[in-house]
């Protein structure tokens, strides 16, 4: 993309605004829709993957170590990874 | 050469569809439409028209699934009316955005409650801004001439819209009236295959309908605004090419009488021949009087509309539809909106009438335009009348 997203004007785009790149909705930032942030506790964390089941973004995957963590690029802070997970292990927090 | 044969213009519609080699048809029958899709799905059924025709269980349904077989490339073809083009009212929308040219005949129907089948515009009226090119039939022959025109104006490259041709519910639908009926290879030439631009492919993946956020959706809008207006020239071009061929020609505003006519009277669909009839008797008797015929409601043509009534001293617009405590009948707001910044224009009196099936006789619209003289000249506690009911 030449432009930034912000600088297409409407002569820019496809006709009915198709999108002909294959998969470019990763390039979009849904982390910035957060008011909130999942914050885990590894001494709390049984490394069970409920909360990598539940995320409805699919942003969680598991580290090196074993411990599931939230991409916060696509995070939308929605909170059910800390309701679910089974040993209060996550916490959901204030910044970033 | 085309021959001359009588028949329903519903069937006549399916004969069109055949004509245009349709791959896809996507329906659900309602009064008073039925007859088209039904003659289809003969048309289907018998082997004479190779389409997939998909019985669909409702309008919604119906619109959805002519998207998806437009967007894979695929020559698409719906009718609808009344509360059937009502139900599939949000995917008109984005049949248009996302420049899908689905052809739709809409036979025009008065919407619930009380339940009518009969004709009116209201059904029309409602699907107004929903950014299809919408043109308006007054007789079969316009009908078949104009489904023709819609396949090659939507499909053009330029264009890529969906198209409705309006018709009068049962006033035209279900009327026997002699059509010429073009040969094959005539349409053949007439309209080329359609080739979208970008269209669903597996090989080539692309996403139609993708959301779009606060920052890009106001340039799409932009995008087909501009894409809609500048179609006209593409219409204006495709009415004169099927002049050359076939004889028959059609504009955005026709006129009847009206060049040195005072007292203009609008109409659009099938009641503007039976103004006809009341502007000749009226002629007769030595009246300066006329008719201007809108055909093309969507893009609509503000530059022959103007040039059309600028010398009348007063324009009466007839509405079939009501826009309920509005200032007037849809179409003849919009053309107090075209003429209100010219200098020189008509006063414009305002009549609802026609709704529900109610005929009006040519001695009707020597009442109408009587009164519409005498409210230009007195003017009217109302800022519309409605025409023919009982006080």
């Amino acid at each position: 993309m030449a432009k930034l997203e912000g600088e297409l004007t409407w002569k820019d785009l496809e006709i009915g605004s198709i999108v002909v790149e294959p998969g470019n909705a990763s390039q979009y930032q849904t982390g910035d829709w957060r008011s909130q942030r999942p914050a885990l506790d590894v001494k709390r964390c049984i490394k069970c993957g409920i909360c990598y089941i539940f995320c409805p973004e699919g942003c969680i995957i598991q580290n090196a170590e074993g411990y599931f963590e939230s991409n916060l690029f696509y995070c939308k802070g929605c909170g059910i990874c800390a309701c679910e997970c089974p040993t209060e292990a996550i916490t959901m927090v204030e910044g970033e | 050469m085309a021959k001359r044969v009588g028949i329903e213009i519903s069937a006549a519609i399916g004969e069109a569809v055949k004509l245009a080699n349709v791959d896809v048809v996507a329906s659900y029958p309602i009064t008073p439409q039925t007859h088209i899709v039904e003659h289809i799905a003969e048309l289907v059924a018998d082997g004479e028209l190779d389409a997939a025709y998909i019985p669909v269980e409702s309008e919604h349904s119906a619109m959805s699934a002519c998207l998806g077989a437009s967007a894979v490339g695929a020559r698409t073809f719906t009718a609808s009316a009344g509360q059937g083009l009502e139900l599939m009212h949000e995917v008109l929308y984005i049949a248009s955005s996302m420049r899908l040219p689905v052809v739709m005949a809409v036979t025009n129907r008065a919407l619930s409650a009380p339940l009518s089948v009969w004709g009116d515009h209201s059904d029309a009226m409602a699907v107004r801004d929903t950014g299809w090119i919408q043109i308006f039939t007054e007789n079969g022959q316009e009908v078949i001439d104009n489904v023709l025109c819609a396949f090659r104006i939507g499909e053009d490259r330029g264009v890529l819209l969906p198209v409705m041709i309006h018709l009068d519910g049962f006033h035209l639908s279900h009327m026997i009236e002699p059509i010429y009926i073009p040969e094959q290879s005539e349409v053949d030439k007439f309209i080329p295959p359609y080739q979208h631009p970008l269209p669903l492919n597996p090989d080539k993946p692309v996403t139609m309908g993708a959301f779009g956020p606060p920052f890009i959706y106001t340039e799409t809008k932009k995008a087909q605004e501009v894409n809609l207006t500048a179609a006209k020239e593409v219409i204006l071009q495709c009415w004169e090419d099927f002049g050359s061929i076939f004889q028959r020609y059609y504009h955005p505003v026709e006129t009847y009488h009206s060049e040195d006519a005072k007292i203009l009277l609008l109409t659009m669909g099938s009641y503007s021949e039976t103004a006809t009839m009341t502007i000749d008797t009226l002629r007769e008797e030595g009246k300066n009087v006329g008719l201007v015929k809108l055909r093309l409601w969507r893009p609509f043509p503000f530059a022959e509309i103007r040039q059309a009534v600028k010398d009348a001293e007063v324009l009466i617009v007839l509405d079939r539809a009501l826009s309920f405590g509005g200032p007037a009948g849809p179409v003849c707001s919009e053309i107090k909106a075209a003429l209100y910044n010219e200098d020189k224009k008509p006063k414009v009196v305002s009549f609802v009438g026609g709704l529900g099936g109610r005929d009006i006789t040519p001695d009707g619209f020597r009442e109408i335009i009587n009164r519409g003289i005498e409210i230009s000249r007195t003017g009217s506690e109302q800022e519309f009348e409605m025409f023919g009911v009982r006080e």
